[in-house]
């Protein structure tokens, strides 16, 4: 077995694991203000819900790059060809 | 199995390969066309069932459009709906057994950010002119000019990487769950996807009028209209 390859293969899944935690508590947290917001405050819920909305989507993306990371290094490694 | 970020060309017309992306691409635009076609074609003063449903549709753009830019959303109906129906559609596309959403190939969603990134030129030099626009760099002082023309490069990049990653992600999950466990086992994965289709195509069409709006409102020469939101209320408890 090459060791290229094994390392690519665990760094790979360091790279998916490490990088979900830290989007998945803010995630978390946004998610947990935006219905406290709410609560006090019914009548905001759409602007409040559209911006949470965005705002998810921006933080979900650190957690998307790290996923491409580990794709590169699974299917299209320039150290592997 | 199949890396997700090669594609497979299907058959060359000349020197262009021609991938199965490209065929469903094609059948989407072609679909939505034809439907838009056909159900304008006879619009009455007292709306039918169906041109009922399509106005709720379109009243339901026009509210987010206005939500998002505070704007007339006429200007960007046809834009931003398009964009919102299309993905919607494509990513939708993969309940068809045997047909891979073109958003989930890296070269669809990197030509609709290519698209957003021209449409965010168009819409500010159209509605500030050419300096109107280059002054939106400099906003809110010049030292951010190099910041802001790195970010308009990169914002689009993530809006791509975000489109790409979320529906490929869905459609790689449900293809190894069903190569592992077998046919019934991956369908409340594929109801998850349906559910990430929509907020993703949502979330394109939303950011793609945020970054005009930002745009068009940084260019203009003078903010007129600061932001007419409601007195805040001092609530104590």
């Amino acid at each position: 077995m090459d060791y290229l390859a094994l390392a690519s293969i665990i760094c790979a899944a360091f790279a998916v694991s490490f990088g979900a935690i830290g989007p998945a508590l803010a995630e978390g947290r946004s998610v947990a203000a935006a219905m406290d917001a709410i609560a006090r405050q019914p009548e905001a819920a759409n602007t409040i819900s559209r911006t949470l909305f965005v705002g998810l989507a921006m933080i979900e993306t650190t957690a998307i790059y790290c996923l491409v990371i580990a794709l590169l290094l699974l299917f299209a490694n320039p150290l592997l060809s | 199995m199949n890396s997700p970020l090669e594609t497979i060309p299907l058959f060359y017309i000349g020197p262009v390969a021609i991938t199965q992306a490209i065929v469903t691409t094609w059948v989407i635009m072609g679909v939505l066309v034809l439907a838009a076609y056909g159900f304008t074609r006879r619009l009455g003063l007292v709306p039918g069932k169906r041109q009922a449903a399509f106005e709720l549709l379109v009243e339901t753009l026009d509210l987010q459009i206005r939500e998002t830019s505070g704007a007339d959303p006429s200007r960007y109906r046809s834009f931003i709906g398009t964009l919102f129906l299309f993905i919607l559609i494509a990513n939708w596309t993969s309940l068809m057994p045997g047909i891979d959403p073109p958003t989930a190939q890296l070269e669809t969603d990197a030509a609709l950010a290519v698209v957003v990134f021209a449409s965010v030129i168009w819409f500010g030099i159209g509605s500030d002119g050419v300096g109107g626009y280059l002054k939106s760099f400099a906003m809110p002082n010049p030292v951010m000019i190099p910041l802001n023309m790195l970010a308009s490069v990169t914002r689009v990049f993530s809006m791509f990487v975000r489109l790409f990653g979320n529906v490929m992600s869905g459609v790689f999950i449900v293809g190894i769950v069903a190569s592992l466990a077998g046919l019934i086992v991956p369908i409340p994965l594929m109801a998850l996807d349906l559910l990430i289709g929509l907020v993703q195509a949502y979330i394109f069409a939303v950011l793609a009028m945020v970054f005009i709006t930002s745009t068009v409102k940084d260019g203009t020469t003078s903010p007129e209209e600061p932001e007419t939101t409601s007195p805040p209320k001092m609530k104590e408890d």
